[in-house]
């Protein structure tokens, strides 16, 4: 049966993780590849690293940060920020990164996923969703770009939906409102999208508590759970986390 | 040395770098002397069947010509899915046909791709699988899937709810659907054995 996922997410500036991290033990606990290769030996499923400075320059050294994780770390990882456009997916995966995760690029441009898709194949392809609760409209939510400082009119499920028909192979779908309060996952968003798609969801932002993790996959409906900080499990690492969502019936490769 | 066929666009890398991790001598080429010289073939798993066996060009008769001859070789994925007679991803595609069957896509109602880490039961008959134990999880990211029909092979599966073919051996052709490069100490054991019987060859 295939298993759920724990998805730790890295915030890498200057090569650098800025966030999501508080390892003691670690010489440094700042190294992309060193936290990395940590994670993955403590039962992550998977890694996403957001290049946070997303600038011309900083892609060279995001590009040279894929090529050392994937030296050293046998788990999958995805790559996101900043992409513009078909040829960052070519140098992202060629370096080593096994998917590829968009938001504004697809948004002003919603073909990129299809030639994405066509040229690479859809499972390397994930959509970025940050989502905001509409003010005027109940129940529906708004896509937001340029790493969530920019409103669009876009209805999040319609987008969801749209991005699949394109070639999009799974969501990354991050809940601005939940996001950094630790009260846990949005998981009427997490729903509305997991039921209207056939793509793999992973929902993010909000996990504070174990119990959010099992709700966002009860709930929700989420195929995978991310977690931007770390730091909020202090007590807890991934192997408790995985042990706790198998010990309530939840599949998981432990 | 394992020569990485180095035929299309994608994540190649990976695989070559999960080589080196294990120790294992890895050339990424599609040199044809460095194929015939070869102890072993590897062929990646990239971009959707159609591109691929185009990308393949004129090293499919090469390829058949030396597995014909005995040498070794795995395919991940796609490059699974090219050992096997068609595919009807995106129109009907010939593949290489070291294994009687064709690639179909998944059934509709299932979440497509299946995405993730799911778990095979593993033949105690598969060299692939020797000494890795009888269950294990490895990593799969595909939309289509091999239906077979060749009773010279054997195969260990895995459960999307229904039995999918998870790999496959048939005398010297060695194929999985899963990603051994990307499922941690698990694929790992299982590309050390690939090395063993390129080894044996």
């Amino acid at each position: 049966m295939l298993a759920k996922r724990i998805i730790p997410c890295l915030d890498v500036k200057d090569n650098r993780v800025v966030k999501g991290v508080n390892f003691l033990n670690l010489r440094d606990a700042g190294d992309p590849v060193e936290l990395g290769s940590r994670y993955s030996d403590e039962g992550a499923d998977e890694l996403v690293f957001l290049d946070i400075t997303a600038t011309i320059r900083s892609r060279k050294t995001i590009i040279d940060m894929v090529e050392k994780v994937a030296e050293n770390v046998f788990i999958p990882f995805t790559v996101g920020g900043g992409i513009r456009g078909i040829e960052d997916f070519d140098v992202l995966l060629k370096s080593g990164a096994e998917k590829v995760s968009v938001n504004t690029a697809a948004v002003d441009n919603p073909n990129l996923l299809s030639q994405a898709a066509n040229k690479f194949g859809n499972q390397c392809v994930v959509l970025a969703i940050d989502a905001r609760r509409s003010k005027s409209r109940t129940g529906h939510w708004q896509v937001c770009v340029k790493a969530g400082t920019e409103p669009t009119d876009i209805d999040v499920v319609e987008w969801a939906v749209k991005a699949e028909k394109l070639g999009a192979g799974e969501i990354l779908l991050t809940s601005m409102d939940a996001d950094g309060t630790k009260a846990g996952y949005d998981n009427q968003l997490n729903k509305a999208v997991s039921s209207a798609v056939n793509i793999p969801v992973i929902a993010s932002g909000g996990a504070g508590k174990l119990e959010h993790l099992y709700d966002a996959i009860a709930e929700g409906g989420a195929d995978a759970v991310l977690m931007a900080s770390i730091t909020h499990f202090e007590e807890c690492g991934i192997h408790q986390m995985k042990e706790y969502l198998a010990a309530h019936g939840i599949p998981m490769n432990l | 040395m394992i020569v990485v066929i180095n035929y299309a666009v994608g994540n190649v890398k990976s695989v070559c770098n999960a080589f080196e991790h294990i120790g294992c001598e890895v050339k990424l080429s599609r040199n044809a002397s460095d194929i015939e010289h070869s102890s072993g073939l590897v062929l990646p798993g990239v971009a959707a069947f159609g591109y691929a066996m185009n990308a393949l060009g004129d090293l499919a008769d090469l390829l058949k010509k030396v597995v014909r001859q005995g040498k070794p070789i795995l395919g991940i994925c796609v490059g699974y899915q090219l050992l096997f007679e068609q595919s009807c991803e995106h129109g009907d595609n010939k593949g290489l046909g070291f294994i009687s069957g064709k690639v179909i896509k998944l059934p509709d109602g299932l979440t497509i791709p299946h995405m993730g880490w799911n778990s095979v039961e593993l033949p105690q008959n598969m060299e692939l699988f020797k000494g890795i134990g009888e269950n294990k999880h490895f990593y799969f990211a595909h939309s289509y899937y091999s239906q077979t029909t060749d009773s010279q092979a054997k195969f260990a599966y895995t459960d999307y709810g229904f039995k999918l073919p998870a790999a496959v051996q048939k005398s010297n052709v060695y194929g999985t659907q899963f990603h051994p490069e990307k499922s941690g100490p698990s694929g790992l054991a299982v590309l050390k054995n690939f090395q063993k019987i390129c080894e044996n060859y």
